[in-house]
């Protein structure tokens, strides 16, 4: 996955739980929670939504580097680059 | 004969509008089960039955206004005969999708008939943009029946707008909130509670669960403010017509603010009894469907007090307007490091300032200090937090 394709699936995780969201008006390089009127449980279901589209749990300890939309985007491409592990697909 | 009656939906909603009948004449019910959704400001709230019994008689009709106490519907019950002539089935549609109200507003917006939308919203329900789709396909296949004349009952109802609708949540908490200021004499307390016990306990609680299952503080507060009311009844309950009752158990209505704007405290029950990841599990899925605008009567009539945890919006401490006919309002401010002394050593602490707002009429303010000092010390023991309360 590429990063533009990375990054479009954050915005969806994101504008799944706050469909009000303008993703052409977000800053990149600021601060997502001072930008989106998201809580601690939209938090939480947008970090659910992640695992759901990119296959990957990410530990609470993890929650303080993804800070901006550039930031996630950035973990995501590092995470990459261990195994995936689609949770829509079974096991041959 | 029972009579159905719209059941009180909590005290800034006194009205609703009548959008399905989940029951036909004939048809036994029990105690729980949903047999209408009645639209309000805030809300579609399934109304449960509190009878067991046989539908007689469905009185209301669809897109009938009714205010709280009207009869809705007769239930004879069990073991009552039926009446000797029966009757044609009156006023009982097949049970309707549930839709969002934004999707509802659309559907009339755009004459799309709601029963012929597939929806792929929570349990099904119909969003917004499962109606936007059915409009792309043709309109002929779509298009809304004939609303029922008016009855008598009522003038013609036509669907409200989202400025309709945020209007009148507004006016229903403004009510609400400005009888709370008029009728309870309010005292305000506030400690600040070290948290960090709490907070290592969570963190480590949480590297063990996947992310669909981990706890937010938000339960350990909650939780801890249903074990401590145990001790302090005068803070759970409710005061009707000069008199407190106290309740059985700490139905705790979580206050949740919506996107659209407005605000609903909907209850969580039995809290105290309740271990954290099953409190984790049913927080979510209320939240969930009070965003998707579909709550149940119970959970807007039955909160026997209220918590209010803005510490996510930044703030440090919230002074709340306690919610009537309850007596009390637990306050939660937002985490932040301080310095703390502990033992002579000045450290940092993570701390969070909590609250209480309480009915002067039933509990003072020695009571009330008690009652926070021992919800500070809940929360220097998470461990204890964690199943059900022995007893």
């Amino acid at each position: 996955m590429n990063e533009s394709d990375i990054r479009a699936g954050v915005i969806a995780a994101i504008q799944a739980i706050a469909p009000e969201v303008d993703a052409r008006a977000l800053d990149p390089a600021r601060r997502l929670r001072d930008q989106v009127d998201l809580d601690s449980m939209d938090w939480l279901n947008v970090i659910v939504g992640l695992r759901e589209h990119f296959g990957i749990e990410i530990p609470e300890a993890d929650y303080a580097q993804l800070a901006t939309l550039d930031a996630i985007t950035g973990y995501l491409r590092g995470r990459q680059r261990e195994r995936w592990v689609d949770p829509r697909q079974t096991e041959a | 004969m029972i009579e159905f009656k719209l059941p009180s939906l909590g005290s800034d909603m006194d009205e609703g509008t009548l959008v399905a009948w989940h029951v036909a004449p004939g048809q036994a019910v029990k105690k729980g089960d949903v047999i209408a959704v009645v639209d309000t400001t805030k809300a579609a709230i399934d109304v449960e039955c509190w009878h067991d019994g046989v539908v007689d008689r469905l009185v209301t009709q669809i897109g009938e206004k009714i205010p709280v106490g009207t009869v809705m519907a007769l239930l004879r019950a069990p073991g009552e005969a039926a009446a000797a002539s029966p009757e044609a089935p009156q006023g009982a549609a097949p049970a309707r999708q549930r839709a969002t109200p934004a999707a509802r507003q659309r559907a009339v917006e755009l004459g799309i008939d709601l029963a012929r939308v597939v929806g792929t919203g929570e349990a099904g329900a119909i969003t917004r943009d499962d109606v936007e789709h059915a409009a792309a396909r043709a309109p002929a296949d779509l298009t809304t029946k004939p609303v029922p004349a008016p009855t008598p009952k009522g003038p013609p109802v036509t669907a409200p707008t989202m400025a309709d609708r945020a209007t009148e949540m507004r006016k229903s908490i403004a009510a609400a909130m400005s009888r709370s200021k008029r009728e309870i004499p309010h005292y305000y307390l506030s400690e600040t509670v070290p948290m960090r016990h709490a907070l290592d306990w969570l963190r480590g609680a949480n590297a063990e669960r996947p992310v669909t299952a981990r706890l937010l503080p938000a339960v350990l507060l909650l939780k801890a403010v249903a074990l401590t009311v145990r001790d302090f009844p005068e803070m759970n309950g409710l005061y009707v017509d000069g008199v407190f009752r106290p309740a059985s158990a700490a139905h705790i209505g979580v206050a949740i603010s919506l996107r659209q704007g407005g605000l609903v405290a909907p209850a969580l029950h039995d809290v105290g009894s309740k271990p954290l990841d099953e409190l984790m599990r049913e927080l979510a899925d209320l939240v969930k469907r009070c965003r998707a605008g579909s709550l149940r009567s119970s959970e807007m009539s039955d909160p026997t007090m209220t918590v209010t945890n803005l510490g996510d919006e930044g703030v440090e401490s919230v002074f709340g307007v306690i919610y009537p006919p309850q007596v009390a309002l637990v306050g939660f401010g937002r985490v932040a490091d301080r310095p703390w002394v502990d033992d002579s050593a000045v450290v940092t602490m993570p701390v969070l300032c909590a609250t209480l707002a309480a009915d002067h009429r039933v509990s003072d303010g020695h009571r009330g200090a008690m009652f926070l000092a021992r919800l500070r010390d809940r929360l220097q023991a998470p461990d204890e937090l964690q199943g059900e309360r022995r007893e």
